[in-house]
């Protein structure tokens, strides 16, 4: 293992991370409900589902925060160059979105449900629903990365 | 209030990923990487988010009701069996060969990044299929 020193941005992340934090927290302690995203989506999937006024709230924030920056910080690209012209990129994504959507309600939560929420009230079940994707994670990019033949 | 509150928090929720990198693709992958040049950023990310986090669901545990009122809905399953895992190594493996996780895609989508866009296609194929399969229990 070799530390990537030229994309390390340790003091972005981190205030990054608090904002995601102080998120969280503004969630549970006013509204009393947990920010874990893929739960909040699936229920907009089911348009008949009660108490959906605040999931359709908290996505609206979620879809207007590039345009809040766009706006705090004029000039900056917000996301990276995306070149997805191959058709394989395209299915890629789309396999990916399949197995991230149908994974996360098997699992019940994602990143910011089992990942920041989960960690945070120090659930063991959390534990290691995030042990266990991050590893699968881990594995599937040196798959993609260093098996020969892999892309980039 | 409680619904303006709820689009402040994911205006902040979706700034800090934004800010952190967790909406950058390259940079998420860059941080799974631990076996090539490994960008570990993304880890204070993590401890940023828990350590803000923590003492408010410290706070949350000794009340039943939030400083809105409302009553606190706080998850009950804690269960570790084999619909945790499985469904989790799905999610590992979408997340490894795209980059991208729930969160990221729902702000990509709404800031017009296109491999965002066709990311929540697939998200809510596989939302809507799993939901056909067996009902949704209850959520982290």
């Amino acid at each position: 293992m070799t530390i990537d020193w030229l994309h390390f941005t340790p003091w972005l992340a981190l205030a990054g991370g608090v904002l995601i934090g102080l998120a969280a927290a503004l969630l549970l302690t006013g509204l009393g409900r947990i920010a874990g995203i893929s739960g909040i989506f699936a229920g907009l999937l089911q348009p008949f589902a009660a108490e959906n006024g605040w999931r359709w709230a908290f996505f609206l924030g979620l879809l207007l925060s590039p345009w809040l920056l766009r706006i705090l910080h004029p000039g900056q690209p917000v996301f990276p160059d995306a070149d997805i012209a191959a058709p394989g990129q395209w299915l890629l994504l789309l396999v990916a979105g399949v197995l991230v959507g149908y994974g996360t309600r098997m699992a019940n939560g994602c990143t910011s449900g089992h990942g920041v929420c989960g960690l945070a009230r120090l659930s063991p079940r959390s534990l290691v629903a995030v042990l266990v994707f991050m590893g699968s994670a881990m594995l599937t990019v040196a798959l993609l990365r260093h098996l020969p033949g892999g892309v980039s | 209030m409680s619904l303006l509150l709820a689009c402040l928090s994911g205006l902040i929720f979706g700034l800090g990923l934004l800010l952190s990198g967790m909406s950058n693709p390259a940079k998420v992958q860059g941080f799974l990487d631990i076996t090539g040049a490994w960008d570990p950023s993304l880890a204070f990310t993590m401890a940023g988010a828990i350590g803000v986090a923590m003492p408010c669901f410290f706070w949350a545990r000794q009340r039943s009701r939030t400083w809105l009122g409302l009553p606190l809905v706080l998850p009950v399953n804690s269960r570790v069996d084999r619909r945790l895992v499985l469904g989790s190594v799905l999610f590992g493996v979408g997340w490894g060969l795209s980059g991208i996780c729930p969160g990221p895609a729902l702000v990509g989508l709404g800031g017009g990044f296109l491999p965002a866009m066709v990311f929540v296609v697939g998200f809510c194929g596989g939302i809507l299929a799993f939901n056909r399969r067996s009902r949704p229990a209850e959520d982290a």
